[in-house]
């Protein structure tokens, strides 16, 4: 039973480091703000998931238990709507993502149409 | 190793704070670095102080930054001249301190004299004389509860302070202008206004927690009052101040400020009453031990109270001010535009 | 194990600084310190862990609302006219006409 539980959570925290650290190397490499967060949003959440799961199985208290269990409810409903809000901010504020020159005009020709220019409040 | 890495990291945070220009990003990299401080104090393993730490330096130091960035200027203004004397004379003096400071004994060395008298007889006999577990808290609320009222009283002057300089007479005009800006604001955060709205009551519930766990583990007063403030903070953001006025008036909460300091004085004042010295909690009650119990919980109270309302008050003053600037913006847009 | 996590941690922290000091716009900056605090809250659940010291936990879930807390600072404070993304001048301060 021990050994299951190890090796189990063993498996977890890997996982979890693995997608943090990819996280870390996409915020370096990707060229635009906006696929930098598609890999920091994504990643995040899934990778402190797993090692919030991977750190349950190791907990002797029922009180780190639930600790842990608010924890990761708490970054389930936090990490995306605090990517969704960044993302929002950004584009109301005018930065405008690196798309091919026809789709780019496209995202231009649609945030004009909501009125979504520089003089608008 | 830890240690090594995160000052490293913290030297590297402050001269990018120093040499950025960009006021907003200073204010992002402050609080990285109060996050920074808060690791390093996990790390040599006092959680108090990071638990504070993170809750204010890296909290509420943010937001007001924020607010106030957003009523000034953006970008910080180039000096125009070297200050080459200052460096100097600011040099010298950090050499004698450090001097000075070759004389101290070694960082953490067992036969410092802090650590051979008063450490140890809090160690050794906080247990028997006041019973809670979180020496940390026996210390700050009991043994040093002097010094603690000071703290507090300079919070509530801090407030007082914010108050008699920065609040704003509202006149009931201004009150239509700023719903139909509440409204249009409505749509576009909807997804963060739900989401708000059930974490609040976590927040709150979470700072009634840490206030009356502070006996038992990290927590106490300060901590509980910050992150209580910042969730009022959080729903004034997002749902604007004349909503949350009508919520929290702000009469209610500079009573509530008032009363945080004269409870704790109080206590002070029952004790030389019941014939001890002050702040004597032993004398509260028939056994000393129960006295203590009493006596901390009603101060630590009280500190939450204060806390939480100069915070809040400050916050109102602040945001109150920049919707006076905005109006004031948005009047002198339509005059031009007329014109 | 839980020791080689919490390096692996400390690696993606000091890439989110990286970041955080040469972002060329403010939004990669935000985006950073966002990285930044949720990875401080898996480092000090870690810390609890690798010290036996579970009271840390409380400080985590602390982290995790206060992150929350300051980029929605950040999103209602940039909606004034100083903030506006223009590529020629990012750091202008006068506001547009």
């Amino acid at each position: 039973m021990d050994i299951v539980i190890n090796i189990s959570s063993g498996l977890c925290l890997f996982t979890g480091s693995f997608l943090c650290i990819s996280g870390g190397i996409g915020i370096l490499r990707f060229p635009d703000f906006y696929t930098r967060m598609h890999a920091v949003g994504v990643t995040d959440t899934l990778g402190a998931g797993m090692i919030l799961i991977g750190l349950m199985m190791h907990s002797t208290d029922f009180l780190v238990l639930a600790k842990l269990v608010i924890i990761l409810l708490l970054t389930l409903l936090i990490s995306p709507t605090t990517s969704h809000v960044l993302a929002k901010a950004a584009l109301h504020n005018g930065l405008v993502p690196e798309l091919t020159p026809d789709a780019l005009d496209q995202t231009s020709l649609d945030l004009k149409k909501k009125g979504k220019t520089s003089s608008n409040p | 190793m830890n240690n090594i890495v995160l000052l490293t990291l913290l030297v590297v945070v402050a001269i990018a704070i120093i040499r950025m220009k960009d006021l907003f990003a200073v204010a992002m990299l402050s609080g990285i670095y109060g996050l920074l401080s808060a690791s390093f104090f996990v790390v040599m393993d006092a959680v108090d102080v990071a638990f504070t730490e993170a809750a204010v330096g890296a909290g509420i130091s943010t937001l007001l930054l924020l607010v106030v960035i957003s009523m000034t200027g953006r970008s910080e203004n180039s000096t125009r001249h070297k200050p080459l004397l200052a460096l100097l004379i600011v040099a010298i003096t950090g050499g004698l301190l450090i001097y000075g400071t070759l004389d101290m004994p070694y960082f953490g060395a067992a036969d410092a004299p802090i650590h051979s008298h008063v450490a140890p007889r809090y160690i050794n006999d906080s247990m028997q004389e006041i019973g809670i577990p979180n020496i940390v808290t026996s210390v700050l609320a009991s043994y040093r509860a002097f010094d603690t009222f000071g703290e507090v009283v300079v919070i509530f002057t801090a407030g007082i302070g914010v108050l008699a300089l920065l609040s704003v007479v509202r006149r009931p005009e201004d009150s239509d202008n700023i719903a139909s800006i509440n409204d249009s604001m409505h749509e576009q955060h909807l997804v963060i206004r739900i989401v708000t709205k059930m974490l609040i009551p976590f927040i709150l519930l979470f700072a009634l927690y840490v206030q009356f766990h502070g006996d038992y583990g990290p927590g106490g007063g300060f901590q509980a009052g910050v992150i209580f403030a910042s969730a009022i903070i959080l729903y004034v953001m997002l749902f604007g101040l004349n909503t949350a006025r009508k919520v929290i008036n702000q009469t209610f909460i500079q009573l509530i400020a008032a009363t945080g300091v004269l409870l704790y004085g109080c206590v002070g004042i029952a004790s030389l009453l019941n014939g001890g010295n002050f702040f004597d909690y032993n004398v509260l009650a028939n056994d000393p031990i129960a006295g203590q119990h009493f006596g901390i919980l009603l101060i630590e109270w009280g500190v939450g109270c204060t806390v939480a309302s100069v915070m809040i008050i400050i916050f109102f003053s602040f945001a109150a001010r920049r919707e006076v600037q905005q109006k004031n913006e948005n009047q002198h847009d339509k005059n031009q535009e007329l014109l | 194990m839980l020791v080689a996590t919490t390096l692996a941690i400390f690696i993606a922290m000091i890439l989110a600084i990286i970041r955080g000091v040469a972002g060329p716009t403010l939004y990669d900056r935000i985006l950073a310190v966002n990285m930044f605090s949720t990875k401080t809250v898996l480092l000090i659940s870690l810390l609890g862990f690798v010290m036996g010291r579970p009271e840390f936990l409380d400080i985590a879930i602390v982290y995790a609302l206060i992150n929350f807390i300051s980029v929605i600072a950040v999103l209602r404070y940039s909606d004034t006219n100083q903030f506006k993304h223009t590529p020629a001048n990012k750091l202008s301060t006068e506001k547009e006409p």
